[in-house]
């Protein structure tokens, strides 16, 4: 039987795992765009196990505005990172770090 | 179903969105030596905008849209202020976007547009419309960012903007889907109700740690601040100036409503999660206050000691929000109003000072300003005071109201920490006023103003009213006080 805490622990892993991908990431910024999809996916699971389990439609209606600015917050970070290889040739997280102080 | 009153409720928004919407269009049609017309229109636009929010306040609280949106004192006068802060941003920024050939047309539309966002987040009565203000503030503010194409430091900024800003988006979403989870609501005030009789504790307390690390985040206050010195310093200056004094107001907003609204304060009767989160904003304060004064003492870059010094200011902020009472609430807001007020002037200095090929970034670009324009000297030596609290000044009153409710709630060690940390950044504002007076320029460097007279003009009003409010603060302070006493 999978009850509403397997949901939470499969969000919490999937959270976790997008964390982890944010701060072990140095090589490619793509990889971090995928991080930050994989956190609001997490984030959607939770709201809809709950909203399922309260029989609540207010978290599933929250989902649907989550995905679209997830599609929005997507295009504008491709747009910076296409801007950034332009200008610097390279997408190396590591690289990227002429500001300091 | 919503009604015409719902509407009516969100005129200034609507009208807003509607204006950028015409702005935009217009912008595509015109010719480029007829750019100029879409700057005057969108100061237009934006000062009718406050003249709606002012004109249509109702004289209590109303929500819109089953309680979704709140229009009340609290989100009169941050719209008011975010407004007219934006329009003086804007005289700003037109000789600098106009000598670097960034685009006119999509700086002010996104602007804007961020500025609606500002509106929604400090009226959201929902998580849905918090999240959508938020979202709707920083992706304008990512684009923003990156507007001057051609610039090494500005994508760089723009992306290390972007990946911070999604991950305090998620970690903010993630507090409030647990906080859904605990409370089975969406809407702050049914979530305020339901603290008291939740199973759910464990949960609810997870869920208020992640959202105060988003806030944290929007805030830039330690240690969620990595991203404010690189951003002020990379981002072109007439976008800095955006992110530094307006984006504070709508951040005040967002931790105002999920905080005070959703979480429980000390005034509501049923304490809810109050003593929670007055620690945990303890916490941030101080490492703010000393994170920020300390490590601005070594910046030789204007705009990187302007940014630790908007991170030691928000710890001031912090300091009255831990009061969790209708006087903290309002010295905090009166502290963010001038705050937002000192740094437009400050960012604007830059932005006059600066000309094409040469940006008045470093400090020692300062040297000798008094020998050349003993106006804006004295002007950035007001601005400088301000920030460092030196009384009359404007940004005085601030922090002795913020110093004030933290001992009204029982903490003078906050109090003392937070009187401390003001001395040790005198220190570094001093340095500025040092260099400009008793420096001499560098062969070469002769900064001056060269901005056009309306930049000029506007720049002399904003920083001596930082002095005249120094003296006519009271009127304020009472419309703040005002706005939380319903």
């Amino acid at each position: 039987m999978i009850t509403l805490s397997h949901y939470i622990v499969l969000g919490a892993i999937l959270f976790c795992i997008a964390v982890a991908g944010l701060f072990i990431n140095r090589k490619n910024v793509i990889v971090l765009l995928m991080a930050i999809e994989l956190m609001l996916l997490a984030v959607n699971t939770n709201f809809v196990a709950f909203s399922r389990f309260f029989g609540d439609v207010g978290g599933q209606v929250f989902v649907f505005f989550i995905l679209t600015v997830a599609a929005a917050e997507s295009a504008i970070g491709l747009a910076i990172l296409v801007l950034l290889f332009r200008n610097r040739s390279t997408i190396n997280v590591a690289e990227i770090d002429s500001m300091k102080g | 179903m919503p009604s015409i009153n719902d509407i009516l409720i969100l005129l200034p928004e609507a009208y807003l969105v509607v204006a950028a919407c015409v702005l935009l269009l217009l912008d595509a049609y015109l010719k480029p030596a007829q750019k100029g017309i879409v700057h005057w229109l969108s100061i237009v636009v934006l000062l009718v905008g406050a003249y709606l929010v002012v004109d249509g306040q109702p004289a209590t609280s109303v929500t819109a849209f089953s309680g979704m949106f709140v229009r009340d004192g609290v989100s009169e006068v941050l719209k008011l202020f975010s407004l007219l802060i934006m329009a003086v941003i804007f005289v700003y920024a037109r000789p600098y976007l106009k000598e670097r050939a960034i685009p006119f047309g999509e700086f002010y539309t996104l602007s804007i547009f961020a500025t609606v966002g500002i509106m929604f987040l400090v009226a959201a009565g929902n998580l849905v419309t918090v999240y959508l203000g938020l979202e709707l503030l920083t992706l304008s503010s990512y684009a923003l960012v990156a507007l001057n194409r051609d610039s090494q430091l500005s994508s760089e900024a723009a992306i290390k903007y972007f990946v911070l800003g999604a991950l305090a988006s998620g970690m903010l979403l993630y507090g409030m889907s647990m906080v859904y989870g605990a409370t089975h609501s969406l809407d702050l005030h049914t979530i305020h109700a339901a603290i008291v009789g939740t199973e759910w504790k464990t949960l609810l307390l997870f869920g208020l740690v992640f959202m105060i690390v988003g806030i944290g985040f929007k805030l830039g206050a330690a240690p969620f601040h990595m991203w404010i010195p690189d951003v002020y310093q990379g981002s072109p200056t007439a976008v800095t100036v955006f992110i530094g004094s307006a984006q504070k107001l709508a951040a005040f907003g967002m931790a105002y409503r999920l905080l005070s609204t959703g979480m429980g304060d000390i005034a509501g009767g049923a304490a809810g999660l109050a003593p929670q989160w007055q620690m945990m904003l303890a916490v941030l304060a101080v490492l703010s206050l000393a994170i920020g004064n300390l490590v601005a003492i070594v910046q030789s870059n204007l705009k990187r000691l302007l940014a630790y010094s908007t991170i030691s200011h928000m710890g001031y902020l912090l300091v009255g929000l831990v009061n969790a009472g209708p006087e903290g609430y309002s010295a905090s807001m009166f502290y963010a109003v001038s705050y937002a007020l000192t740094s437009a002037a400050a960012f604007g200095m830059i932005l006059v000072l600066s000309r094409s090929g040469f940006e008045c970034e470093e400090i020692d670009d300062l040297r000798g300003l008094n020998q050349r324009s003993p106006w804006f000297a004295f002007l950035m030596l007001l601005v400088m005071f301000s920030l460092a609290g030196v009384p009359p000044l404007f940004g005085f009153f601030g922090k002795l109201l913020v110093l004030k409710a933290a001992i009204d709630a029982g903490m003078l060690w906050l109090a003392i920490v937070g009187a401390v940390f003001a001395i040790i950044g005198l220190y570094y504002y001093l340095r500025v006023v040092k260099v400009m007076y008793f420096d001499t320029p560098v062969e070469g460097k002769d900064v001056h103003a060269r901005a056009d007279a309306p930049a000029r003009w506007v720049l002399s009003i904003n920083a001596l009213a930082l002095l005249v409010l120094g003296f006519t603060w009271a009127p304020l302070l009472a419309w703040c006080q005002r706005a939380f006493a319903g």
